[in-house]
């Protein structure tokens, strides 16, 4: 029961960040990053509907700076999203949860979602015209 | 509801500074959340200067003798300096714990000392812990058996059903883990939080309560139990070192199995 003349003790504003929370909250946000994608990959289907005019508008966006810079987005809250996914699946299996592997599984999500994304990039890019 | 900023009343001012008694020569500042009732007045932080050689090695030391020594007024809650009654739970340094086993060593550069956080506070380092206290209540934290008891001696357990309580027991309810949780400071009106959740799993695990059923009947709720996302800021802050955390994973994997 809060009685309204008393002040709220401090919180985010206070409290260390740590990669647990900085990891969850980047789970989160990757999540809103890929619903918002997600309009992105519709323009893709109804611009593919509409025909060469709107593909090649399309097209032209994805390939500005603009453009690029999302799908780069895109493919980075991907992978995260993916491979801290599989992370919280383990948890739900009961694995995981000493503080060292809760950290060391933290870690290697970076790194994991960090390589893909490179990878997917090179392959792109290997494909550009 | 996430609400990041503090409310008006809440905002932080700079408060006093009192420096260290001259010829002091190991100082250390502690910054202290300072607010009470009488005054009318915002929160403020006051920096107190402590000659860290004629001073207990913990945290719990300074605050004392801050309160002998220094300012009488300073609220904070104390009991056993061992760390096994829960009464000195506060943020030290960016994170929850007890400051009887908090060494100032441990902490680099000035001591920052809050109350637990997101709750209302009562004075200095003293918050409101009615309502965690309401929700530990809700959990029904005793035996419920229907079964009569023997007639001439406990209800024992295997040594291996015993065994299942260990780092369930040991919780002293400081509550450090449940204002550590993002998710209880926005929610907590209606999750019960890290906390509340080991305690629950601790009847659940108990061999001889014969209402397991009806605890995980009650905890089945998007509030209550789900608003936990395991992002482990509990188990990271324990000063027990147990892990609530792996109880709530576990209550939830329950749930899952008797679907």
């Amino acid at each position: 029961m809060r009685s309204p003349e008393r002040p709220l003790s401090p919180h985010i504003s206070i409290y260390r960040w740590q990669l647990t929370v900085l990891l969850s909250g980047f789970h989160r946000l990757t999540g809103l990053a890929l619903a918002a994608g997600t309009l992105l990959l519709l323009w893709w289907l109804l611009a593919a509907a509409a025909g060469e005019n709107a593909y090649g508008v399309f097209e032209a966006f994805l390939r500005s700076p603009l453009g690029l810079l999302l799908l780069f987005g895109w493919t980075a809250s991907l992978f995260y999203h993916l491979c801290n996914g599989i992370r919280h699946l383990a948890w739900d299996c009961g694995w995981g949860f000493e503080i060292k592997s809760f950290y060391r599984s933290g870690w290697t999500v970076i790194a994991a979602a960090a390589a893909l994304t490179i990878i997917a990039w090179i392959a792109g890019l290997a494909h550009w015209s | 509801m996430v609400q990041f900023s503090l409310p008006e009343n809440s905002k932080i001012g700079t408060g006093k500074t009192y420096r260290a008694p001259p010829g002091a020569r190991r100082v250390r500042e502690f910054k202290i959340y300072r607010w009470n009732v009488d005054d009318g007045k915002n929160p403020v932080i006051d920096t107190f200067e402590i000659d860290l050689d004629d001073c207990g090695p913990m945290v719990l030391d300074a605050l004392l003798k801050i309160k002998n020594e220094i300012d009488t007024s300073l609220g904070f809650r104390r009991s056993c300096r061992e760390g096994v009654c829960g009464s000195c739970a506060m943020n030290i340094d960016g994170t929850n714990t007890l400051a009887c086993i908090k060494a100032i060593e441990d902490v680099k550069g000035a001591v920052r000392i809050h109350p637990l956080p997101h709750l209302p506070v009562i004075k200095d380092l003293v918050p409101e812990l009615s309502h965690a206290f309401a929700q530990y209540r809700l959990i029904a934290p005793w035996l419920e058996c229907e079964s009569a008891p023997p007639p001439d001696r406990e209800r024992l357990q295997s040594e291996e059903e015993r065994g299942k309580l260990d780092g369930l027991w040991e919780c002293i309810l400081c509550f450090c883990c449940t204002t550590a949780c993002p998710s209880y400071w926005w929610n907590g009106e209606r999750y019960l939080g890290p906390a509340i959740l080991l305690q629950a799993y601790r009847w659940i695990a108990d061999s001889r309560d014969e209402k397991t059923g009806e605890r995980l009947d009650a905890l089945e709720d998007p509030f209550r139990l789900y608003r936990c996302h395991t992002i482990m800021n509990c188990t990271k802050t324990c000063p027990k070192g147990l892990n609530p955390g792996r109880a709530i994973a576990e209550i939830k994997k329950l749930l899952a199995l008797r679907r």
